[in-house]
């Protein structure tokens, strides 16, 4: 028994823990950075237009992703429900991601062209109206704030930063594309294409 | 998976299991000093010492256990790198499965009814429940769980059609969608005060309460701007969507202010296409059920 050696040097025991706990990761996780069925966009994968990627950073700070899920996961009852189910190819341009793990609302990774945008409108100013029963938090000031844009080209240099492909005309025009418009219409414009990609019939 | 990184995860993995195993085999001698006694941990409390032994043997088989787990999964299961494992599984030919028993289950009552006309299916007990829980997953949101609807999403049980009631209407309006365009009137109509007016004209057709000198004056832009799509007596038009203003039914509300907010923003409802969302046989079902919720409703 020479456990002594290591209990008496905690430099030792700092390495041999590194070295015990790093094993899962290196097999797990690094790999992932490198393969190509989670690096290669989906066919069709674009980077999110300025209001887009507004209306995503609108959702992120209400805790859209708190209570909603955006992962489909390969199982009848939830390809019945939802859709195709989610591959990591759809997620390539997404920093940060919003798979997320808890449902107390629906998964929206499908919920794109689901629903009209009168009815999200409806929705968002108060849930109840259209849906007695639902207990989600209504958000009515999304309706009166307006977006100026004023960090909407600097995200999308960060976003650049980290290998999303926008180009510079994207970056110019971002400021352009979103003034004006509600944090209303960002959202909804986000949530509107969530999914496109992957079709399958429920 | 690239030969690197194969060789990387299953050599990873083999060095972790056999770093484990060494650290768990070379750690089961009991140590003994020259004269053959039991070394200690060299701890001693008021005479009290403790023996620097191996953990007990309970211990030591459940850690073996746990070896046995993981080189059976490791057999039966994908986990070294690109080999499949010896029963071949992954997520998605286990969820093909779960479909494929599911179609062998439902696919041929979806079938049954596939082939029967809508009129027909509308009238069958079994036909009309399966519609009505497809209705509940997947229409009630918008159109309310009873059918009823809500502001700016139609009634569906009052047998008064936008697009039209008949069952193939019904069916195409679930395929294809709908798109209603009802533009903004108030620059046409000189402002708030013309669409002030208008709203006391549209009030006039269903006879309801209004002002009768206002509605006078806009019954020559009724005729010019509104009949194109409502017709002339106001009764609408459902190959355009355009709805009835003579049946005091209102999709987004009959209150004044209402009909001026119509008037003044324009509606633009939009029914989405189900026709790439939804199998072809469970649209069939939905059709015949939304048919079947106004059958004995008088046609409006």
């Amino acid at each position: 028994m020479n456990h002594d050696i290591v209990e008496k040097n905690i430099g030792l025991m700092v390495v041999l823990v590194i070295i015990a706990i790093s094993f899962g990761g290196l097999v797990q996780i690094v790999p992932l950075f490198f393969l190509e069925e989670t690096t290669k966009p989906v066919d069709g994968l674009k980077p999110h237009t300025a209001l887009v990627l507004e209306g995503r950073d609108i959702y992120i700070r209400e805790g859209c992703n708190t209570c909603h899920s955006q992962m489909i996961r390969p199982f009848r009852s939830e390809t019945e429900r939802y859709g195709h189910y989610s591959v990591a190819g759809e997620s390539v341009y997404e920093h940060p991601f919003l798979w997320g793990s808890k449902r107390t609302g629906p998964d929206l990774a499908r919920v794109g062209q689901r629903y009209s945008d009168d009815w999200h409108r409806a929705h968002l100013i108060n849930p109840r109206d259209v849906v007695p029963e639902s207990n989600m938090p209504a958000f009515p000031w999304l309706e009166t704030q307006v977006l100026d844009g004023k960090y909407t080209a600097k995200k999308m240099e960060a976003l650049r930063a980290v290998g999303v492909p926008y180009t510079d005309e994207d970056i110019a025009g971002a400021a352009e594309q979103v003034k004006g418009k509600t944090e209303m219409d960002a959202v909804i414009a986000y949530l509107q294409q969530l999914g496109l990609l992957l079709k399958q019939k429920r | 998976m690239s030969l690197f990184w194969n060789i990387w995860i299953i050599g990873l993995t083999l060095i972790c299991l056999a770093l484990v195993t060494w650290v768990l085999f070379a750690n089961r001698k009991i140590k003994v000093d020259k004269d053959g006694e039991p070394v200690t941990t060299g701890h001693e409390y008021d005479g009290i010492e403790e023996y620097d032994n191996p953990m007990p043997k309970w211990w030591f088989n459940l850690f073996i256990l746990t070896l046995v787990f993981s080189v059976a999964y490791l057999f039966l299961y994908p986990g070294l790198g690109s080999y499949k494992g010896f029963f071949n599984w992954t997520q998605i030919n286990q969820w093909e499965a779960e479909m494929e028993a599911a179609q062998k289950q439902y696919g041929p009552i979806y079938a049954k009814f596939a082939d029967m006309p809508l009129e027909e299916v509308a009238l069958h007990p079994q036909g009309k429940k399966i519609g009505a829980r497809l209705f509940a997953d997947n229409c009630a949101v918008c159109h309310g769980s009873d059918a009823r609807g809500a502001q700016g999403f139609p009634n569906l049980t009052d047998n008064d059609w936008l697009y039209g009631g008949k069952p193939e209407q019904i069916l195409h309006s679930i395929k294809e969608g709908r798109v209603a365009a009802m533009p903004s009137w108030t620059a046409a109509l000189g402002g708030m005060d013309g669409v002030d007016a208008m709203s006391h004209y549209v009030m006039s057709l269903s006879g309801r309460q209004h002002d009768k000198s206002k509605a006078a004056t806009s019954s020559t832009q009724y005729m010019q701007m509104c009949a194109a799509c409502h017709g002339a007596d106001g009764k609408g038009n459902q190959t355009l969507g355009a709805p009835n203003l003579t049946d005091n039914i209102w999709l987004y509300g009959g209150s004044q202010r209402r009909i001026i907010e119509s008037i003044d923003k324009g509606r633009a409802g939009v029914m989405p296409a189900q026709k790439n969302l939804l199998q072809e046989e469970k649209i069939h079902l939905l059709a015949a059920y939304v048919y079947s919720l106004s059958l004995d409703e008088e046609p409006k």
